[in-house]
């Protein structure tokens, strides 16, 4: 263990040649990766899904899951080496000298214990055994997070919290011990972007309050950018280059590196937009007018939500209109009356003139076949014991379409639009990379020739390479079939990339409503402009 | 939670009477006739048509379910055809026998159980997961009559370590009732310990993968600490639809298990009663049986909510 630094300040944490191997005799999935961390300093280890930079967490805390375990390597916290330290050792390690901010609110809570409860654990951990004084402290600890009413709502159980309280609760107990090191592993990627932005400046508050230093798991390049000082860029389980944000997004010197950002999502990312299909019969496609949805809410007799609340836009034909906003904003339940999910307590969504909420029978068919939806999750889409041919021919069966030869041909051509090789159907979606199931969707809806597709949060689940690539196939589809869409997202960045025009909704009103390139140069309501400054990496590039 | 209880218990009326039903004309299409083994082989027919009346048996079937049903509401099960006592001093005495003996026999089902599934967890792929799997696969195979026999064989008479048979009321000397009944419980609730030792196991092994449990032990918590107050905890939901499930079995495994053990249950009245066609014990005893099915599994659905508080109020959050 003989360690060369020659930088001035020794580092607080020192990664040598760590590899981690899964099961015995298997190729390790971490190469050889060294890096270290100051005191104080924020590192971001940036890597698309599978590039190895949740292992590394794992590796650092000996958390590894199943039988994964450091073949090689060693992890040096001030002296001791992580790698070979026992498991009585570690405890002594987790929570009191590296803390974790894990990635998904939703799962990272014990569902059937108090959150307070929760927080005192770790607490209890370090050895507070006085009742009164943890309790005084996680009230504490839950204000500092940013949670009011602590002292309320530390006798709630998780359900009763939104994602961002989650976070925040998650984010007090992996600060309750002051640990010198925070890792934050994707701590807001499953949040709303100004949450989101609220959530990492409230962590960076905290971390520069106490010293602590940050190493930070991200996707997302433009969050690198703008939280930390040093970018590590993985790949496939190996370092491809390390940097200052600047020479990473300005400069990047390896070719992988320099398709990351170009893919990046920014606000100024380059506009893919189909343009000019004009050679169509222009005219709406959708209009949208006075829509309103109402639930009754269960329990509380006589109380009713507006999740949409009188609406009117329309979609043009052979163009991309987007709707932008957050969770609860009300832009699924729109889709969802569009695709006749749901019926609309007023107003009209009319289709080519034609409404399907009112629509019936044989009627209501027809317009079916002319709307068809793309999902958010290609994972929970597709049936997993159907082979995808069955999938994509599926909507050609129901609508009893050609006959079993020209519905094989039907599918090997709709293969081909959406960049499949022919060989893939008779394969199986556990087969398939996110990527290659999210073309079958695409693919399912396009094969009753529809005119218009509702893409619900299409690409949101999708790393930032493939996500390029879909929304590529997606314009190319567009200019080609002359589809129109209708593009649902609460990622701006993604909007300005694909949409022509833009629906900003919050709270089941529309907020904004225009032209792309109007909404995002001179957005006129104080919300678009909060939704705008929210895109991460924005300061750097902008 | 009102509306739920409501709901809940509306559908439990409905239950009992169609279970009403069932039973009334069920027993009435069990071969043999009442009167007959009341009267003996050697009986006149006057006499057989003379008990037969006195029973009310040779009125409608309507008539006859009425009267049942209105004896029942005012908690008149009637009189033993056999021996002419009480129903309900029968139930009386035989029905604490047999709850002492489940309640008994759930602890220890539970107890063993819940401790070798995580056991089974805590050292999967080592020597006492094989045990654990090893004794589940025997309780569960192995039948209760059997178990009950090699127990009273080996552990009462060979080595006199428990009583063979007998019963003395828990009331009267607790001691000495729960020795009585520890042998007979422990058989009647081997195959719901080796359910119960599977589910654990299986439900520990995927809770203990979950993403909050890295996060307890990321906290710095011990194992230990960690399988009970984030694994168990979780798991223990399994658990308790499982009991709810096989509570059915153990009904009627414990009519198998008084036998062996001679112990005066509910179990032997339901034999016994069955055997001389002793119409009102039948009817009195299967209702019975129905009323503590659905109690107890209302007693399930609210042991849900308190374990888990997703569950807790329906359409709040």
């Amino acid at each position: 263990m003989t360690l060369s630094t020659a930088d001035a300040p020794a580092p607080l944490l020192s990664v040598r040649g760590l590899e981690v191997t899964f099961g015995d005799n298997a190729e390790p999935v971490l190469h050889d990766v060294s890096f270290d961390i100051r005191p104080g300093e924020r590192v971001a280890i940036v890597g698309q899904s599978g590039s190895g930079k949740s292992t590394i967490i794992g590796a650092i805390l000996r958390l590894l899951p199943g039988d994964g375990h450091i073949t090689n390597g060693s992890i040096l916290l001030g002296d001791e080496d992580l790698a070979a330290a026992s498991e009585q050792h570690m405890r002594g390690v987790r929570g009191r000298r590296i803390g974790l901010v894990p990635q998904d609110p939703a799962s990272n809570l014990n569902p059937s214990m108090r959150v307070g409860a929760q927080i005192a654990d770790a607490l209890a951990a370090s050895g507070h055994r006085n009742g009164a004084d943890v309790d005084k402290r996680v009230v504490e600890l839950m204000t500092e997070a940013g949670i009011p009413e602590a002292k309320r709502r530390a006798k709630q159980y998780p359900h009763e919290f939104s994602g961002g309280m989650r976070q925040r609760v998650l984010i007090a107990i992996a600060l309750s011990r002051q640990p010198e090191l925070l890792i934050a592993d994707e701590p807001t990627s499953a949040l709303d972007v100004t949450v989101q932005r609220q959530i990492l400046n409230h962590l960076q508050t905290l971390v520069d309050a106490h010293g602590t230093s940050l190493l930070f798991i991200t996707h997302d390049l433009g969050v690198a950018a703008d939280r930390t000082d040093r970018i590590i860029v993985m790949s496939e389980g190996r370092i491809v280059e390390v940097g200052t944000p600047a020479q990473i997004l300005l400069s990047p010197r390896e070719d992988y590196t320099k398709r990351l950002v170009a893919a990046a999502p920014t606000a100024v990312a380059q506009v893919r937009v189909a343009s000019g299909s004009s050679t169509l019969d222009r005219g709406p496609i959708l209009e949208i007018s006075h829509l309103v949805k109402e639930f009754r809410i269960r329990g509380q007799r006589g109380s009713i939500l507006r999740a949409v609340d009188d609406i009117s836009f329309s979609v043009e034909r052979g163009t991309t209109t987007a709707i932008v906003g957050e969770s609860g904003s009300g832009k699924t339940t729109v889709a969802r009356i569009i695709l006749g999910l749901e019926s609309a307590t007023s107003g009209t969504a009319l289709v080519d003139g034609e409404g399907i909420t009112a629509s019936r029978g044989q009627q209501r068919r027809a317009l079916r076949r002319r709307v068809q939806p793309v999902f958010q999750d290609p994972y929970g889409s597709l049936d997993p014991t159907y082979s995808i041919e069955k999938l994509i021919d599926e909507p050609l069966r129901i609508f009893k379409v050609g006959d079993r030869r020209s519905r094989q041909d039907r599918v090997a051509e709709l293969l081909d639009q959406v960049a499949l090789p022919r060989t893939v159907a008779q394969r199986r979606p556990n087969e398939l990379s996110g990527g290659q199931r999210q073309r079958v969707a695409i693919a399912r809806a396009l094969a009753l020739e529809p005119e218009l597709l509702i893409c619900d949060e299409a690409v949101s689940a999708l790393d930032v390479l493939v996500q390029e690539q879909i929304l590529t196939l997606l314009a190319d589809l567009q200019s080609n079939l002359g589809l129109s869409y209708l593009f649902i997202t609460h990622d701006l960045a993604v909007v300005r990339q694909i949409a022509h025009s833009v629906v900003v909704m919050k709270s089941g009103t529309v907020m904004e409503e225009g032209s792309t390139d109007a909404v995002f140069r001179s957005p006129s309501s104080d919300y678009t402009r909060e939704l705008l400054s929210a895109i991460p990496g924005a300061s750097l590039v902008g | 939670m009102l509306n739920y209880l409501v709901t809940r218990l509306w559908q439990s009326v409905v239950t009992l009477i169609l279970a009403s039903m069932v039973v009334f004309l069920g027993v009435r299409q069990l071969p043999g006739d009442p009167a007959l083994a009341m009267a003996g082989e050697e009986a006149t027919p006057e006499r057989v048509e003379a008990i037969r009346e006195q029973l009310g048996l040779n009125e409608s079937l309507v008539t006859q379910y009425l009267k049942f049903v209105g004896n029942m509401l005012r908690g008149d099960f009637g009189q033993s055809t056999r021996t002419g006592a009480q129903v309900t001093d029968l139930v009386a005495a035989t029905l604490p026998v047999t709850l002492w003996l489940s309640a008994y026999a759930i602890v220890v089902a539970v107890v063993v159980g819940v401790l070798l599934g995580i056991i089974a967890e805590r050292f999967r792929g080592r020597w006492p997961e094989w045990m654990a799997n090893a004794l589940a696969l025997i309780g569960l195979s192995v039948p209760n009559f059997w178990l009950g026999i090699l127990a009273i064989l080996y552990l009462a008479v060979a080595f006199g370590l428990f009583p063979a048979s007998g019963y003395v009321p828990i009331t009267q000397d607790p001691i000495q009732g729960f020795y009585h009944l520890t042998l007979p419980a422990i058989i009647l609730g081997t195959s719901l310990a080796a359910v119960i030792m599977r589910q654990t196991r299986a439900s520990m092994i995927e809770t203990m993968k979950t993403d909050f449990v890295r996060t307890a032990r990321a906290k710095g918590l011990s194992r230990q600490r960690v399988l009970v107050r984030y694994g168990l905890r979780n798991s223990l939901i399994v658990v308790v639809t499982i009991i709810g499930l096989q509570l059915g079995g153990l009904i009627s495994g414990a009519v198998v298990t008084e036998r062996i053990f001679a112990l005066p249950g509910f179990g032997k009245l339901t034999l016994d009663a069955v055997f001389t066609r002793d119409y009102p014990v039948i009817q009195a005893v299967v209702l019975l049986i129905t009323v503590g099915y659905i109690l107890i599994n209302l007693a399930v659905d609210i042991l849900y909510s308190v374990i888990n508080p997703r569950i807790r109020v329906g359409g709040k959050s």
